[in-house]
């Protein structure tokens, strides 16, 4: 179940909109703001207060690099594989990257800590390679500079 | 002034608050506008100034506006969209804006939307830029606090009101009928033309879709006029340009120069050349979706009708360098998996013509290439070739296969094993 206030915040994006449905990605964003991914029962949810079928929701929902309709884990590394960070070489952080994390694309850490995902251009091809991590962007990578990244999410919260 | 898109940026990378902006002249073209011009003024000044499209399509832009029906028995309300979902590959430079200088991207809307007379504007935003994101939220509320935005502009009888949206990462979304289609809740499929969105549009409604660097041209004409204008450029279209590079150059960046500077300059002087070790094989001009070039067209100027001329595009202006130590046929191969990634699967040719071209080259490179694998790759570009398709991803998509094909044609042939049968 969604909760009161992300059913609240939905309303609110409908609002701005003359068609409900106009909202639809905004609101689908908001469930993995809570939630990470959009499970069936969210979809149907959200399509309802938007007065679209779930369908017709869920055609949208899978159009989306970034909407994910199965679960991923507490980061998801979106890992640049187009042109300019390929040449930069994508294939030799890629290589690091699953072997450090015991996974192929498009798996979670068995710790779900990660999920590694590969990604259309991040428009920052001067500074190639390049990923983002739980939203934050990082380039000019190497195989250190992996390490490093991933030890920052690895690290216990401070109490 | 010769930059006027970049000149006024700031070097740590921080972004340029309203105070800031006016400092530097900022919304002095909304003032003078909204006082003495009309409408029609403005169409003719932005005609004049040969302004044409950054985004990649290169439409003279005064006369995209033309289209739009004007007076008062025009549909309403009409609308002008930001384009902002750059995700050509190899495209970094509306982000410099975007980042650097929003108000610049929001002055240039008021003013066009003033031009057609829109009462609702969009910026769509790709996902992935999150700080320009930030940075408009905050930009926007600062223009609707001093009355640049909202009912009565400074105290005129225009109105505007101007909204962010943020998509969720598709290539799609940047083909100006897809993105009507994503803004409306939809997939971002293309639609027919025509109608053109010009005339019906985001829910059936006059539109104007227009690039994030295009729309920022027009405060700075506006100021200082079509004449100063076309004086900033080396071509016979106006203006300046925002030019970068990508590869294994050795300073890999974007600068705005005059527009028709030349490719080798851009490449030589900006990009201090090839790095240590690696030397120049060709050059994607304006992105994933443009014709290669080669060392002979290294004296092309960067404008429209010189690009064009050496059989690729301007595009987006934004080079993608082609060195000796990587593999050509690896890179056609990357770029279309993504182009066959980033289909919408909305018409036949595109969405089974692209993966079978991707598994073609990838059989090259696996070794298992076959006799007959070239004609086919051939004719996979005439059969995505304009015209054949619903919209530009697949043309795009085949602009650096045929042109691979035609310049490194030795690199496909040699992974073709030689016939047995003998």
């Amino acid at each position: 179940m969604l909760t009161e206030q992300e059913r609240e915040r939905i309303r609110e994006e409908a609002g701005h909109y003359d068609y409900a449905q106009a909202a639809c990605v905004e609101a689908l964003k908001i469930v993995q703001e809570g939630h990470r991914w959009v499970s069936d029962e969210h979809l149907k949810e959200v399509a309802e207060l938007l007065g679209m079928s779930p369908e017709a929701l869920d055609s949208v929902a899978t159009f989306y690099n970034l909407i994910f309709r199965q679960p991923v884990g507490e980061n998801v590394i979106l890992l640049c594989d187009s042109v300019s960070c390929w040449i930069m070489g994508y294939e030799d952080i890629r290589a690091h990257l699953k072997e450090r994390l015991g996974v192929e694309l498009g798996e979670t850490t068995a710790d779900g800590k990660f999920t590694l995902l590969p990604m259309a251009c991040l428009g920052t091809c001067d500074r190639a390679p390049a990923m983002m991590v739980g939203g934050d962007l990082h380039r000019n990578l190497d195989n250190g500079k992996v390490d490093e990244i991933l030890g920052r999410y690895r690290q216990p919260p401070e109490t | 002034m010769d930059r006027p898109l970049t000149g006024d940026l700031r070097s740590d990378g921080g972004v340029l608050d309203l105070a800031a902006y006016e400092k530097v002249g900022g919304y002095e073209a909304l003032h003078k506008v909204v006082r003495e011009m009309t409408p029609a003024d403005v169409l003719k000044e932005v005609t004049d100034s040969r302004l044409r499209g950054r985004g990649g399509a290169g439409f003279p832009t005064g006369q995209k506006w033309s289209f739009v029906p004007m007076g008062d028995d025009a549909p309403k309300p009409k609308f002008l969209i930001a384009n902002a979902d750059e995700m050509e590959p190899g495209t970094f430079k509306d982000r410099m804006i975007l980042e650097g200088n929003p108000h610049l991207l929001i002055e240039g809307m008021i003013l066009s939307a003033y031009t057609i007379q829109a009462t609702n504007g969009y910026i769509f935003l790709r996902w992935a830029y999150k700080v320009a994101a930030e940075r408009i939220t905050r930009a926007l509320a600062e223009a609707y606090d001093k009355g640049y935005l909202g009912k009565n502009i400074l105290g005129s009888d225009y109105s505007f009101e101007l909204h962010l949206h943020t998509s969720a990462g598709r290539y799609m979304c940047g083909e100006e009928t897809g993105l009507l289609n994503a803004l409306e809740g939809k997939r971002a499929n293309p639609r027919a033309k025509p109608p053109f969105p010009q005339v019906s549009g985001l829910w059936g409604k006059p539109t104007i879709v227009q690039n994030v660097e295009t729309l920022c041209n027009v405060p700075p004409i506006l100021r200082h006029g079509a004449q100063w204008y076309l004086g900033l450029s080396r071509s016979e279209d106006g203006g300046t340009k925002i030019y970068g590079v990508s590869g294994k150059v050795r300073r890999p960046g974007a600068w705005e120069m005059p527009l028709g500077t030349t490719m080798r300059e851009i490449l030589e002087r900006r990009a201090r050349g090839m790095r240590e070790g690696h030397s120049f094989r060709g050059v994607l001009p304006g992105g994933a979706s443009t014709d290669f070039l080669v060392e002979a067209h290294l004296d092309t100027k960067m404008d429209y009708g010189s690009v064009q001329a050496a059989g690729s595009r301007l595009g987006t202006g934004l080079m993608i360098v082609l060195d000796d130590k990587t593999s050509v046929v690896g890179m056609v191969l990357n770029l279309e998996r993504f182009f066959a990634q980033e289909s919408c699967g909305w018409c036949t040719p595109c969405r089974d013509g692209l993966p079978w071209t991707a598994r073609i080259l990838q059989g090259l490179l696996e070794g298992r290439g076959r006799p007959g694998d070239l004609e086919r790759l051939e004719m996979q570009t005439r059969m995505m070739g304009p015209g054949n398709t619903f919209c530009a991803l697949a043309p795009g998509a085949m602009e650096p296969l045929q042109s691979a094909l035609k310049y490194f044609r030795e690199d496909f042939e040699k992974l073709i094993p030689k016939s047995d049968a003998a």
